[in-house]
């Protein structure tokens, strides 16, 4: 039976499937992917990042259950590290879920860096597509804190909550770049132990500084996640974030940004694997190479005058 | 382009709280390029077949020192085939006696690895086996 039908049927195992297949980059995933469009636009991602061992996966599992209480049906992506040494990894943000995992309204995946530059964050959109057009209401997508390709995967999410915890000491200097801007909300987890109003005093300071934020001042909550404080009032802070960005068209504006990315993403990797098709596997990139050697001819002209062919 | 990766749910079932030979095989694993799904302590056969179906996993391994093997074991095979996941290899370890073995393997246990095993072992049978 068609797979596609199957998902939005209802069925778990094909949703499974076809995240496996656009993992795998199976060569069924576009047009899969395609199917599954229309029926895409529907759910609320947000998404949850911030350093390692900072609490994400308690705070993501509370929070599941906070929505789940609201009557929301829940997706979960979980983002973890691949090894560059062995091409493996230990996906382990599922034993803090582990409470969630029978309940249906839940679906909840791993998934793996696979050291993909930039390729990650297209998988873990169309992951989230899969899930929106089986019908999850809200969407959560954990990653780790730690570069660039986070920050891409977090542009995926309407709204991005930063995990921070005290006693990183001058840490919060350095994490300061990259995810300060990201941060629609704050989360201080581990507000069990020392530091914590400190820490908030400091980010407070930085987000004051940071005028860039127009109308939208990221505001601060302090969580002990791991004994369910202070997730009601994030939230609360989520859903105020929600609607400020409804209202004033940045959900909208986010939406569409994001469109576009995606839409250039795609059309750059079709060109990519075009060209390869037609120069590298026809061996016509050896003819190139021979002249561009030689001196008969410079890259720059071949470019020209392959791209005015291939692209005629 | 096709990235095929071996996916493995590593999960120690009932109330069995060794968990140092299931932390030693999900290293293995890991350090043999697979994705190692690892879920914890106390799992009920339930809840290993519903995260192996939403991790579409390759492969479930599961480990039990405590002796409750031969109800846990089954349990979870039954429960990911009535799940309709035919192909998924279904291996176990830990303190199993020899002569439980064979009732194992006919319940779908594809291998059972007893104290001693070397993990590269390990590897070599899922690689050999995995569909
Ligand atoms: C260390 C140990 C403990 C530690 C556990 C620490 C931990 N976090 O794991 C502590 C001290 C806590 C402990 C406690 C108990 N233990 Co104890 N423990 C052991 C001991 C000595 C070694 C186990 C071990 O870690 N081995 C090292 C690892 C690497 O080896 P492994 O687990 O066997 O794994 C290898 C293979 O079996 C295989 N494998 C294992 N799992 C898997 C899974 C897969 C998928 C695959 C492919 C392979 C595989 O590959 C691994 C590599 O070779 C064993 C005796 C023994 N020789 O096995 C008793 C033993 C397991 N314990 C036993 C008992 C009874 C207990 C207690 C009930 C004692 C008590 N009365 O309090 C408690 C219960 C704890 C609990 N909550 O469940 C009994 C179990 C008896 C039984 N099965 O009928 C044993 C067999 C001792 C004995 N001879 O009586 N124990
Ligand atoms: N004291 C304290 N511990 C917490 C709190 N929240 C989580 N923890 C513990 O912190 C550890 C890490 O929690 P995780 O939820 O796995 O953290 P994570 O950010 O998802 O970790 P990675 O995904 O590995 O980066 C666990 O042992 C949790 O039980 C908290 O508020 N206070
Ligand atoms: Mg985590």
């Amino acid at each position: 039976m068609d797979i596609v039908k199957e998902l939005l049927g209802g069925s778990r195992l094909a949703l499974s499937r076809t995240i496996t297949a656009i993992e795998n980059e199976h060569e069924n995933a576009s047009s899969i992917m395609r199917e599954l469009y229309h029926h895409t636009g529907h759910a609320f991602v947000l998404g949850i990042t911030g350093p390692p061992g900072a609490g994400k996966s308690t705070m993501t599992d509370k929070l599941a259950r906070a929505y789940r209480n609201m009557g929301k049906t829940v997706g979960i992506i979980a983002v973890d590290p691949t090894s560059p040494f062995s091409g493996g990894a230990i996906l382990g943000d599922r034993i803090r879920m582990n409470g969630l995992t029978l309940d249906e309204g839940v679906f909840i995946r791993s998934m793996g860096t696979r050291g993909s530059l930039g390729g990650l964050s297209h998988k873990t959109a169309d992951a989230v597509k899969a899930l929106d057009a089986f019908g999850k209401d809200i969407i959560f997508v954990e990653t780790v804190g730690v570069g660039q390709s986070e920050v891409d995967i977090v542009k995926a999410a309407d709204t991005t909550i930063v995990v921070l915890i005290p006693g990183m000491g001058d840490d919060i200097q350095a994490i300061k770049a990259g995810i300060l801007e990201i941060g629609d909300v704050f989360a201080i987890n581990k507000a069990d132990h020392d530091g914590a109003d400190k820490l908030q005093a400091e980010l407070n300071m930085m987000l004051d500084l940071d005028g860039l934020k127009f109308d939208w001042r990221p505001p601060i909550q302090k969580v002990v996640a791991n004994q369910g404080e202070g997730i009601d009032d994030l939230v609360k802070l989520i859903e105020k974030h929600y609607a400020y960005i409804s209202k004033t068209g940045k959900l909208a504006q986010r939406r569409h940004d994001r469109t576009k990315t995606e839409l250039l993403e795609l059309l750059n990797s079709s060109i990519g694997t075009y060209v390869t098709k037609h120069i590298v596997d026809t061996g016509r990139i050896n003819k190139c190479l021979q002249d561009i050697e030689a001196h008969r001819n410079d890259p720059y002209t071949i470019v020209h005058q392959l791209m005015d062919e291939l692209l005629k | 382009m096709m990235e095929k990766r071996i996916r493995v749910l590593v999960a120690k079932p009932g109330l069995d709280g060794h968990d140092r030979g299931a932390k030693v095989v999900a290293r293995a694993l890991r350090d043999a390029g697979f994705e190692v799904i690892y879920t914890g302590l106390r799992q009920t056969p339930e809840q290993i077949a519903e995260a192996a179906l939403q991790e579409d996993v390759n492969v479930i391994a599961m480990s039990i020192l405590s002796g409750a093997h031969m109800h846990l074991f089954p349990r979870v095979v039954e429960l990911v085939r009535e799940k309709g996941m035919k192909d998924v290899l279904v291996v176990g370890g830990g303190v199993i006696p020899e002569s439980d073995i064979p009732a194992l393997k006919k319940a779908g246990i594809a291998e059972v690895f007893t104290p001693g095993t070397k993990t590269s072992d390990i590897v070599e049978f899922i690689k050999a086996h995995v569909k």
